[in-house]
């Protein structure tokens, strides 16, 4: 019975994490991009281009009754989704198509996929290259010249993106700062010309510096617009496209299987370094795992301390009454509570009582801009600090509870205080299960959305709570997290199809991250277990 | 009740006696007086109207049948029944002079005064170095030299300190039983307290480790006032000088304890000490 019902709980767990691996995984595998004709129904045929990116067997009779007219003598049709990219120029990226219309398959080695920075992949064959309007490829040279000048253009991105992100970035935040100190002086009523003065000289040298990196920025920008590319796409026709927007191309079908491993293992990187492009459904989701991983270290270090000294009362300190009593089945109950009524609480309680106040006292000068007055990942932290909170302390209690009375006897003896005894011998003993209550509350917390859309998660953050300009930890910034991602991704995305394989890979990323923040506090805990290994014999 | 080790102490045996003929309270100087002390658990009375008079610098065994009330006895000495909530104490304990009970004794000051060993050896799941430095730690001593001074002489004091100087740094937990309960005793001398209670510290241990706490008992006493608990009436015999049996909660007879198990005065004394119950 228990071996069976463990083993249909294991096969589950298996099989769900291999789902998500199978269907998220092969998104990064470039696929051969097939050509054909296709044979519509009043019986024209219009060429083909795209991956076939899902299949499936439809009963004919529906077909049918969709105005099917072929004669087809099998009770089943094979249909394909083909994805034809191209969204700019064909209105759409995905195609169903009926394999008995399909004629003369093929899979041209020379067929390009070409990852953009806008409306999606592009598929065809490259004709030409051109410098200022100007061809500069002959028929032998097309892609190894095309994709040296987009090796040109993603280093020139680059650069581009060392200079917004770094240098620009920390002029704006200089600026914003001294605005605000400005505007702290206004608000006081009284003029002070030295410290405006001084305001004055600072900003006149950031706006200096400011305009030297805006005319880098501009040159940068315009040695982008330099090149473009022809390129014969579906149906024959020859575009011209601006080389600037490549991300990358590659020829799947030329590629041999190292070839595609090596794409592979380059797409995989991308998606768990690079930041998210297209709204989310393109590029990769770095800011979302690091929102989510900052914002349960946060939570650890808030709800540990609020936990164990709630155990510690309750447990050493307080009587053993009605009133603990209450107490604990207020703790055992508080758990038992729908995540989203933390978030209501967080909302109404952190973000507008607690933040708007700070506001007040602290951030006038940017009012009516919120500072700490709107979600952010200290208010999610500390909602979710607070859901996690019960777990915390019940597993603490009992690790206090199964301190040996000997030991602590032996330390009173010695002549400790009862909080010399608890801080030197007791806690450290209760810490395994300290530890167990974290991992509980970081597995619940990790995977928690519901109360995080109310009280800080957006779904693109413009930029990051940890970065290089002082006080580098930004505790009221917004930020992005794994599990909210999947749903932003998966249901309010304008092209779904496009974006379900990215929903199960960020999934499997997102159970990645629970299980290495799990394991990462399973094994601390292992190690104080064997360090404060329990006197029973 | 034959001995454990009846043997090997046969010798010692016939010096101690040698030297307790000459043995009567009232004319030793006194560590510990106990005058007129009930103790309660809520309703039922523990202890009745006990007083005795402990010895400085000898050691003083207290015997009887289980629930007599001899270790609530001893944790009076060092108000560890502070620690139960139930327990109400009437009469005084005087420790040179001072009674322990009154509001102004710090209780953290009187337990550095008088050390105590429990009955299953409890080291602190830290290293042996840290378990004989615990005491001294809390004392606020962090000066690692006084710390490492403190800590051989100590483990010296335990005839400890040749097991483990090479590995002062490993956990005490990795002990055997018997060096445990050394450690542990190591660990109470190390604050160099005037009063030792030993609540019978070798009913866990093998008759190996037994011998050797006794040895360590007999080498303690020139430095340190003793209080031992103990089941085993052969125990008592050899390392006490003074001897105190209890019954019921009441204190039946206290002499010395050559007195006791040779002649007692009294015939429950005597019932108990010949086996006859208990």
């Amino acid at each position: 019975m228990t071996a069976g019902a463990v083993s249909v709980s294991l096969l589950m767990v298996f099989g769900v994490l291999g789902l998500i691996t199978a269907k998220g995984m092969v998104y990064f595998w470039p696929g051969d991009v097939l050509t054909a004709q296709y044979q519509a129904k009043d019986g024209i045929k219009t060429q083909v281009i795209g991956e076939v990116y899902d299949d499936e067997l439809v009963p004919i009779q529906r077909l049918r009754d969709a105005g099917e007219t072929m004669a087809i003598d099998s009770e089943f049709v094979k249909r394909l989704l083909i994805k034809t990219g191209n969204r700019d120029i064909s209105g759409s990226d995905f195609r169903w198509v009926i394999v008995p219309r399909l004629s003369e398959q093929t899979t041209p080695a020379d067929m390009v996929v070409v990852e953009r920075r806008e409306w999606g992949n592009l598929y065809g064959r490259v004709a030409e290259v051109r410098e200022k309007g100007k061809r500069i490829t002959n028929d032998g040279n097309i892609w190894a010249v095309f994709q040296k000048r987009v090796d040109r253009v993603n280093d020139i991105f680059s650069s581009i993106r060392v200079l917004e992100k770094g240098e620009i970035g920390k002029i704006n935040y200089s600026l914003e700062k001294l605005r605000l100190a400005e505007k702290r002086i206004a608000l006081t009523g009284k003029s002070d010309p030295d410290a405006q003065a001084k305001i004055n000289q600072q900003r006149k040298s950031l706006e200096a510096e400011y305009k030297h990196l805006e005319d880098q920025l501009k040159d940068l920008y315009k040695q982008l617009q330099r090149d473009t590319y022809l390129i014969e796409v579906m149906g024959g026709k020859v575009v011209e496209q601006p080389l600037a927007k490549v991300v990358r191309a590659f020829q799947p079908n030329a590629m041999s299987t190292l070839d595609k491993l090596g794409h592979y293992a380059e797409k995989v990187w991308e998606f768990v370094s690079d930041d998210p492009r297209e709204a989310n459904t393109e590029g990769g989701i770095f800011p979302t795992i690091f929102g989510t991983i900052l914002m349960v270290m946060i939570m650890a270090v808030l709800v540990t301390p609020l936990g164990v000294i709630a155990a510690v009362y309750l447990r050493e300190y307080a009587r053993q009454g009605p009133l603990t009593r209450t107490i604990r089945i207020a703790v055992n109950n508080l758990a038992g509570v729908p995540s989203i009524v933390y978030g209501i609480f967080g909302l109404g309680f952190f973000v507008y009582f607690l933040g708007g106040s700070l506001d007040q006292l602290f951030y006038p000068e940017a009012l009516p801009a919120p500072t700490f007055g709107t979600g952010g990942i200290m208010w999610a932290s500390l909602t979710l600090a607070l859901m996690t909170l019960p777990v915390v302390i019940v597993s603490t209690e009992e690790g206090l509870s199964r301190v040996p009375r000997a030991v602590r006897e032996g330390s009173l003896a010695l002549g400790a205080t009862k909080a010399e005894t608890l801080w030197r011998t007791v806690l450290p003993m209760a810490s395994p299960a300290m530890m167990t209550g974290l991992i509980l509350a970081v597995a619940r917390a990790a995977g928690e959305v519901a109360p995080l859309m109310l009280v800080g998660v957006v779904k693109l953050a413009p930029s990051m709570p940890l970065d290089m300009n002082a006080p580098f930890l930004h505790l009221e910034r917004k930020f992005m997290h794994l599990g909210f991602h999947i749903y932003d991704v998966g249901f309010q995305s304008p092209n779904v199809e496009a974006a379900r394989p990215l929903v199960y890979a960020t999934a499997l990323l997102l159970v990645l991250v629970i299980v290495i923040l799990n394991l990462a506090a399973i094994s601390i805990r292992n190690r104080l277990r064997e360090k404060y290994r329990s006197l029973e014999h | 009740m034959t001995s454990d080790n009846g043997m090997t102490h046969a010798i010692n045996m016939d010096h101690l006696q040698r030297e307790r003929l000459r043995l009567d309270v009232e004319t030793e100087e006194i560590a510990i007086t106990v005058s007129d002390l009930n103790l309660f658990y809520a309703e039922k009375q523990a202890l009745r109207d006990i007083s005795i008079k402990i010895p400085k610098n000898r050691v003083t065994a207290f015997i009887g049948p289980s629930g007599c009330g001899k270790s609530t006895l001893l944790r009076c000495f060092n108000r560890m029944n502070d620690l139960i909530d139930s327990v109400r104490i009437e009469g005084k304990i005087n420790l040179y002079g001072e009674n322990i009970f009154e509001k102004s004794v710090n209780v953290a000051d009187l337990r550095r005064r008088v050390g105590m060993v429990f009955q299953k050896p409890n080291p602190f799941p830290k290293s042996i170095y840290e378990n004989v430095a615990y005491g001294l730690r809390i004392q606020g001593v962090n000066n690692r030299r006084v710390l490492d001074e403190s800590v051989e002489k100590a483990l010296h004091g335990a005839a400890l300190w040749d097991e483990v100087k090479d590995r002062l740094h490993e956990s005490a937990m990795g002990m055997s039983g018997g060096q445990q309960q050394r450690l542990v005793i190591a660990r109470s001398i190390a604050i160099e307290p005037e009063v030792l209670l030993l609540d019978e510290p070798a009913s866990a241990l093998d008759p190996i480790s037994t011998l050797k706490i006794e040895e360590l008992i007999y080498e303690l006493k020139s430095e340190y006032t003793i209080v031992i608990v103990t089941h085993n009436m052969q125990q008592a015999a050899r390392v006490s000088d003074y001897t105190a049996f209890m019954y019921m909660g009441d204190m039946i007879e206290y002499s010395d304890t050559n007195s006791i198990f040779t002649n007692p005065e009294k015939k429950q004394t005597e019932d108990y000490i010949t086996g006859r119950y208990g």
